[in-house]
């Protein structure tokens, strides 16, 4: 098992290489002077070469990328062009705002998922599958920016379960104060995991209770609470661990709309700010903190894939 | 005379395998009655974002301040915005947008994903480990992230929607195709069309790719679904379409303003959007259901 972890420790240096060769070249993808556009159009000549001389920009772009890194790797992610302030500072307390968000949106689509996966194959092909199965479908295609806005709309709007300004008010310390306040945010965030998740479930439930060993099972006489909850869940959720993995780095991204829809102030709403002003350094900085932690996190979750299935020889 | 002779003796025509396979295959989806309303609402959205236009008798961009946000009526089926603009007729006018970003992005990015995935599959070695290490990197930025920095150097524009947009479907396809590519590459026949003689170009165009056609179709009828929420996410999020284009994501970011006082501003293109994915997400269940029945869980 030592030998398989340090192995994908080992996996993981040639994508976190790429992903800051990547994440270094937004600056140098945009199309003229970086510089300029960062400064803005009336900016004058001095102060464009100001940012150019800030951000090492007439370097040559193999030490502006060493810089970049060897700066990363001691916690300098650059200074904000808006504000002047360390783009790490900006981020460092809305790190944990997205991150909680990402956290409960796990939770509530494991915890739909499975229960609703689990039902749908128990009693598949009923009208009780069929039910899960088609609003499983809805959550996955209903835009989360849609739905969102909806749960505002009735339960903030209309009903006033919720009134608005407390969304405004959620700041990175202390925002998930109330249930209240991040119940809609979560239910935004992780319909379209739950969704998937009670698909894969049902999926890997079924192909799991076609197997000999589950008709042995049954054969014996075990009854059927036994055979499924014993027997099958356990082998069935292999499969589901590494979706979940996949879900909470893609509640990451979404967390960015998320966010903009309940002014909450986290790490996607920070990124939609920079990009709109053009404060490319924070832009970086954001899109490398979420990349770097959807990468441990997936490398985490294909451990524990190994650790749950020793049967499966990764290599 | 003659020819009954033949026929006796050759037994009844019988078509070939592939076609066989294709009316076998049509048979199991015509059987699956929610991939058949999914394909049929397809159809009807493809039409209606050909012929549409040209029946809406209002202007989708003409600002009527006089009519602005007009709820629902028999004058304006879906009501008005803050501009007094016709929001049915910007909807049927936005249908050709969003199928325009979900298509060609999924035609672009499924096009240099495939060549990856075949290639990789296909010359394996060093190759195979360069572009799946490409695409692990890019597998690496989560969710909508990577569209959004792509979009973050280019400049928010529909152009530039689909450009991100496919960008971030090229390693779903490159994977794909590669693991079909590799299960293809190791059949006897392959060996066989080698010994002949045949150019590597001829081996992955003419023997492998038709033989890894069914998994791109299900996977681009998919990725036309999660194309579509993505482009729709950035207009959302101000990134895409820029005003006064009517695209779907744009007007739900527009109406989120009047959300109090006219609801309806909100409600018909999110719906709109909704319908749109779940009619491709279904009818791509169903092609995969159809092309490999052993999938059908």
């Amino acid at each position: 098992m030592a030998k398989y972890i340090v192995r994908r420790l080992l996996q993981t240096i040639p994508v976190l290489i790429g992903v800051s060769i990547l994440v270094f070249s937004l600056m140098h993808l945009i199309p003229g002077d970086a510089a300029q556009i960062m400064a803005g159009e009336a900016a004058s000549e001095e102060s464009v070469e100001q940012i150019r001389e800030k951000l090492g920009l007439n370097k040559p772009k193999p030490v502006q990328y060493f810089n970049y890194v060897s700066n990363a790797i001691q916690g300098d992610l650059g200074n904000s062009i808006r504000s002047g302030r360390p783009v790490v500072d900006e981020i460092k307390g809305r790190f944990w705002v997205t991150a909680e968000l990402a956290v409960y949106a796990t939770i509530l689509a494991v915890f739909l998922g499975l229960i609703a996966g689990i039902i749908s194959a128990v009693r598949h092909y009923t009208w009780s599958d069929v039910s899960i199965m088609v609003v499983a479908l809805f959550g996955l295609s209903m835009p989360n920016f849609w739905l969102g806005l909806l749960l505002i709309q009735w339960f903030a709007v209309g009903v006033d379960f919720l009134p608005i300004p407390d969304f405004l008010m959620m700041r990175p310390s202390g925002w998930g104060d109330s249930w209240r306040q991040i119940l809609l945010p979560v239910i935004t965030l992780g319909t379209s995991g739950a969704a998937i998740i009670a698909r894969m479930t049902r999926a890997s439930m079924l192909e799991v209770i076609d197997q000999d060993y589950i008709r042995t099972a049954r054969a014996k006489g075990l009854s059927e609470k036994i055979v499924i909850y014993r027997h099958a869940l356990k082998n069935a959720l292999i499969p589901v661990v590494t979706v979940v993995g996949l879900e909470f780095g893609a509640f990451l991204g979404g967390a960015v709309i998320t966010e903009t829809i309940f002014a909450i102030n986290g790490m996607g709403r920070l990124t939609i700010a920079a990009i709109t002003e053009r404060d490319f350094p924070v832009v970086q900085g954001t899109v490398l903190v979420i990349s770097l932690l959807f990468v441990f996190v997936n490398m985490l979750v294909d451990i524990s894939y190994r650790m749950l299935n020793k049967r499966i020889d990764l290599s | 005379m003659a020819g009954k002779t033949v026929e006796v003796i050759n037994g009844p025509k019988r078509s070939s395998p592939r076609i066989e396979a294709y009316k076998a295959f049509w048979k199991r989806l015509s059987k699956n009655k929610a991939a058949v309303v999914g394909g049929f609402f397809i159809l009807l959205f493809i039409v209606v974002s050909i012929v549409g236009p040209f029946l809406t008798t209002k202007d989708p961009t003409e600002v009527m301040v006089l009519n602005k946000l007009q709820p629902p009526s028999a004058e304006f089926w879906f009501g008005t915005d803050n501009f007094g603009r016709d929001i049915f007729t910007r909807i049927i006018h936005g249908m050709s947008l969003t199928l325009k970003v979900g298509f060609l992005s999924v035609a672009i990015g499924g096009s240099i994903g495939v060549i990856f995935g075949i290639v990789s599959g296909y010359y394996g070695g060093k190759i195979d480990t360069i572009i799946m290490r490409v695409m692990d990197v890019l597998l690496a930025f989560p969710g909508i992230l990577l569209a959004l920095a792509i979009v973050s150097v280019l400049g928010g524009s529909l152009q530039n929607v689909i450009i991100a947009v496919a960008v971030f479907s090229v390693p779903a396809f490159a994977r794909i195709v590669r693991s079909s590519t590799l299960s293809v590459r190791q059949l006897e026949y392959i060996d066989a069309v080698k010994a002949l003689g045949a150019s590597d170009f001829r081996i992955i165009f003419k023997h492998i790719l038709p033989n890894v056609v069914s998994p791109i179709i299900v996977q681009a009828t998919l990725r036309i679904a999660t194309a579509v929420l993505t482009a729709s996410g950035l207009s959302f999020l101000g990134l895409g379409a820029q005003p006064p284009e009517p695209e779907w994501g744009a007007m739900l970011n527009d109406g989120r303003t009047y959300m109090k006082t006219a609801p309806h501003l909100m409600l018909f293109p999110g719906m709109m959007i909704a319908i749109v994915v779940l009619a491709f997400n279904i009818f791509g269940d169903g092609l995969r259901d159809a092309l490999d029945p052993k999938m059908k869980k």
